[in-house]
């Protein structure tokens, strides 16, 4: 167990948004976290990295609560990748990724031989060196995405919270950002729309509804057509292809809601 | 060509300071010597002299007077002011995400002025609050305000130019208000004068509060400058990286107000050299803060000292209001930021 959380609750506007969660994160496995809109997903990962505190519960870091760890030890364990975050600052690929260190460095401290490898080992592992100067604001959205993971990675975390991190790609790049999420070998909790891509690439699949968790495990285990016609409102068929892959069709004859 | 770090390249960053100490100084002798009564440099240096070391150089009384008592505390008033407001500006604009932030188009220099105004006319406080400290609970004010109506309007970056919008209209009104209806017509006059920013009634004991509360608020700026750096993808990204969001953007906000309604209770209102300055700057240096804030200070001292020349030499027998001559450079950049800043997201 290295990240978890326990009856954790926070609600805004007097709404409870997340409702009791309890969950528990493998080490070194890709944990997908689904639900319609609303149900609590981004509130669920940003409690988990102190972005927002808790109203009750707790959730800790190798047993220990990290309400009580300063923020900056926090951000050397466990780093976050927003949505879509975008700057009107003009910064350069290895600008954006050299943020990455802030943790590690002190308000005066010069740059370190140390930061600059862990800047150039981050850009390797996404697959970006040769970008290393180009203009942030020349990327395309999957290669966006691809620097965010390396400032991430910069931070030398063992803990990745990734918030929708394929929205507003092409399929290529989400299927290609989501391979690279596996081969990190890093604990992963990721929030995903897409229930296919979920069962692809996740170890285990935990299933928010109304800021509760419903169900978690196994891909296979959890994601059944009764749990997805309760949680999504629609019908859907699971096929096993040759390989053994799974595929949730959508039965199209019968229109939601109705 | 990487922005947010600075190299090992100690010579370049001396050769730099020492330029940019050099355009300052040279600025200021300017300052000193140009007016409606030229003064070679020569005289000014031993005004200078006499005046700092009492060396008794033969310079003529007026020369003296002119020189030491009113050119040069003016033109060190000027630098200070323009370095200031330059640096309230770049740390808006980081705090802020929006390129458009500084602290008279967000209404902290309007609230300043309300609060150094009700001092003046008014009598709050008295003698113990003073106009500085007026002016500070005026630009506090009205950076709650702001950030209040902001927030409630969505919190999305460009509704804090709105919000900026309404609070300086409403805390011009109210100093409007306050002078109409409460003042003699000569505080009035007074008054008017004022808020329009004027260096003309700058002397030695006005630099000896302005100059520590600058040197103070730029090194506090200096030691969040990686944090700064930090916000570039807002405030969520600042905090997954370790940054203490909250409490260093009280620490800043309260930074900017001080070092505003310091130079708005000793020179009044100056516009658009908050706004102006730092793009400059990021044009000249890059973008990371531990070389923009401290170019911000010297780009915008060395600006405010030429903008005061001008101000003096613009319309003979006559000085300017130094807001009207930042504005005449001020509006015109403000409009080409905003014409950049719509480029598509």
């Amino acid at each position: 167990m290295t990240l978890a959380t326990h009856d954790v609750r926070w609600g805004a506007g007097g709404r409870m948004i997340v409702d009791g969660v309890t969950l528990d994160v493998a080490p070194n496995r890709v944990l997908g976290l689904i639900g319609p809109n609303g149900s609590g997903k981004s509130s669920l990962l940003r409690l988990l990295c102190r972005l927002r505190r808790v109203a009750s519960g707790v959730v800790s870091l190798d047993s220990r609560d990290i309400a009580d760890l300063p923020r900056h030890e926090l951000a050397k364990r466990l780093a976050f990748v927003e949505q879509q975050a975008t700057t009107e600052v003009q910064l350069t690929v290895c600008d954006v990724v050299r943020l990455g260190r802030t943790p590690h460095r002190a308000a005066f401290a010069s740059w370190s031989a140390e930061d600059e490898r862990a800047v150039d080992a981050a850009l390797a592992r996404v697959g970006l060196s040769e970008r290393h100067d180009q203009l942030w604001h020349t990327l395309s959205g999957g290669e966006r995405q691809r620097v965010h993971i390396a400032r991430a990675l910069a931070q030398e975390p063992r803990e990745l919270i990734l918030d929708e991190p394929t929205n507003h790609l092409d399929i290529r790049h989400q299927l290609s950002i989501l391979a690279l999420v596996r081969r990190l070998r890093l604990t992963c909790v990721i929030a995903l729309h897409d229930l296919n891509l979920a069962s692809l690439f996740c170890d285990e699949i935990a299933v928010l509804h109304e800021g509760r968790l419903v169900a978690a495990g196994m891909p296979a285990s959890v994601l059944t057509p009764e749990r997805i016609a309760r949680v999504f409102g629609i019908a859907v068929e699971i096929r096993c292809d040759e390989a053994g892959h799974r595929h949730i069709a959508y039965v199209m004859d019968h229109e939601p809601g109705t | 060509m990487s922005h947010l770090v600075i190299g090992p390249n100690w010579p370049a960053r001396l050769v730099l300071a020492a330029l940019s100490l050099a355009a300052l100084i040279f600025a200021i002798a300017l300052a000193v010597t140009v007016g409606e009564m030229a003064i070679p440099l020569p005289v000014a240096f031993r005004a200078l002299g006499n005046g700092l070391f009492d060396l008794g150089y033969p310079v003529s009384a007026i020369q003296q007077g002119v020189i030491f008592e009113y050119r040069l505390s003016r033109a060190l008033m000027a630098a200070l002011c323009g370095g200031a407001l330059a640096l309230s500006g770049a740390i808006l604009q980081a705090l802020l995400r929006n390129p458009l932030a500084e602290p008279y188009i967000l209404g902290v220099s309007a609230g300043a002025s309300t609060g150094a105004v009700c001092v003046m006319i008014l009598g709050f406080g008295g003698a113990t609050l003073g106009l500085s400290g007026g002016a500070f609970l005026g630009a506090v004010a009205a950076l709650v305000l702001v950030a209040l109506l902001a927030s409630g309007a969505g919190g999305a970056s460009d509704r804090v130019i709105l919000a900026g919008v309404a609070g300086s209209q409403l805390f011009n009104a109210a100093t409007a208000t306050i002078v109409t209806t409460l003042a003699s017509a000569e505080q009035a006059r007074g008054v008017m004068f004022w808020l329009l920013g004027n260096f003309g009634g700058v002397r030695w004991p006005d630099l000896l509060v302005a100059a520590p509360l600058a040197l103070l608020g730029f090194l506090v700026c200096m030691v969040h400058a990686k944090a700064l750096d930090a916000f570039a993808f807002g405030a969520d990204a600042a905090a997954s990286l370790g940054v203490a969001v909250g409490r260093v953007r009280v620490v800043l906000f309260a930074t900017t107000a001080l070092l505003t309604a310091t130079m708005v209770a000793i020179v009044g209102t100056v516009g658009f050299v908050g706004l102006v300055i730092p793009h400059a700057a990021r044009f000249l240096v890059g973008p990371a803060h531990a070389r923009l804030l401290p170019a911000c200070l010297v780009i915008g001292g060395v600006f405010m000292v030429l903008a005061d020349i001008l101000s003096r030499i613009l319309v003979p027998q006559q000085i300017l209001p130094i807001g009207i001559v930042t504005a005449l450079f001020g509006a015109p950049a403000f409009a080409f930021i905003l014409y950049r800043a719509r480029r598509p997201a």
